[in-house]
């Protein structure tokens, strides 16, 4: 039977006015103009607690496209950054992937009157991400992609004079990699995961993740309600990632204890800087430069990056 | 009876109108926590109690990589 919709209507804890969300772990409902403004709230409150960057600072916003990173190159132009996007194209031709993000991405600079800087794989450096890995004996697609991705953004912060290079990463990406390196005991990866992770070289640009206080549920309506057209399909490479099976595990725990995914990695983070995880910094200090690109390497003659495509020719 | 349409990705189903639309996602085996629900573009909450003849698109917020 049908019901009265006014019996049923969720409202915003905050106006009263209908809500478009339900947000248990914080004991929230918000209207779409609550919800950008929390939204926001929240991601200036990472920018300052993780003190992250300044507004004196240039922010290379690293976008692909989706709902996070174009969020989040909203937020920060809200907010009075100065920032500028980077658009790698990596050359996946399934469905036209590659192309259709790099649209969202222009799409949304030019409404905006934003700035996006666009580095396309293959017209660089001769072959798609999708080739180099296929040629390169064990190269798994994502690894190579990773690869690629941390060279070309540290290459154009370094070129750029960028302070920080910011990405898109939610709570649930970072909690869903602090599962699976906490399923391995993996302290090295553990001892490095952070909201910020600073330059240890003159090349190496910081890295800042000012989304890790939100869930991905409440990017994609942040990114809904800002009616920002980002790309809904899923790269094709992502199918089977163990990130998105982690992501459901963690879902579930949280449909039985709504807060378990807040508490997880926030509590992590509390416990690393109380020192629960041993700092190896020195571990990570690269002493050598790559003979062909000037990127600092940890081995001597070329960095893994200029390895890959010697190896692809 | 009166129904309703749920799309998602690149399929459809017909729901009973009155259902909210949280029932509508467990009833599709979907996890509520994993997508929203936007009708004539707008986004509603999931105790929106689906009209007849609605049309709802429920977006995947789960992205992996």
């Amino acid at each position: 039977m049908a019901g009265d919709p006014m019996t049923h209507v969720m409202r915003c804890t905050q106006c009263g006015a209908e809500a478009v969300i339900n947000m248990p772990q914080h004991r929230l409902k918000l209207c779409g103009d609550h919800l950008v403004a929390w939204t926001t709230k929240m991601a200036q409150k990472a920018i300052d607690r993780y003190e992250l960057f300044t507004l004196e600072e240039r922010i290379l916003v690293a976008v692909s496209g989706g709902k996070d990173s174009l969020a989040l190159w909203d937020i920060l132009h809200r907010l009075g950054y100065a920032s500028e996007g980077l658009y790698i194209h990596l050359g996946i031709d399934h469905e036209g992937y590659s192309d259709r993000s790099q649209d969202a991405a222009q799409r949304f600079a030019d409404e905006h009157g934003l700035t996006l800087n666009v580095v396309n794989v293959q017209t660089v450096y001769g072959k798609s991400v999708i080739e180099a890995a296929r040629r390169r004996r064990g190269g798994r697609t994502c690894s190579v992609c990773g690869l690629v991705k941390r060279h070309i953004m540290n290459r154009m912060a370094y070129e750029g004079g960028f302070a920080a290079i910011a990405t898109g990463h939610n709570l649930d990406d970072e909690a869903a990699v602090l599962l699976m390196n906490t399923l391995h005991w993996d302290g090295h990866y553990l001892s490095r995961q952070a909201p910020l992770l600073p330059s240890i070289h003159p090349r190496l640009a910081r890295k800042v993740k000012p989304l890790v206080l939100l869930y991905e549920r409440e990017m994609a309506a942040y990114a809904l309600v800002r009616q920002i057209d980002y790309v809904m399909q899923e790269c094709p490479y992502a199918e089977g990632a163990s990130s998105i099976f982690a992501k459901g595990i963690l879902n579930q725990i949280e449909r039985q204890s709504p807060g378990s995914k807040h508490q997880f990695y926030l509590g992590f983070l509390r416990a690393r800087k109380g020192g629960l995880i041993a700092s190896d910094a020195s571990a990570d200090l690269p002493s050598e430069t790559c003979a062909q690109c000037g990127q600092p390497t940890m081995a001597g003659g070329l960095c893994a990056f200029c390895r890959l495509w010697e190896a692809a020719e | 009876m009166a129904e309703a349409t749920i799309l998602y990705h690149d399929q459809s189903w017909r729901v009973r109108s009155g259902m909210t639309v949280r029932d509508a996602i467990i009833k599709l085996e979907l996890d509520p926590q994993t997508v929203l629900a936007v009708r004539n573009k707008r986004l509603i909450n999931e105790e929106t109690l689906i009209q007849p003849e609605d049309e709802i698109r429920l977006v995947n917020v789960i992205s992996g990589g």
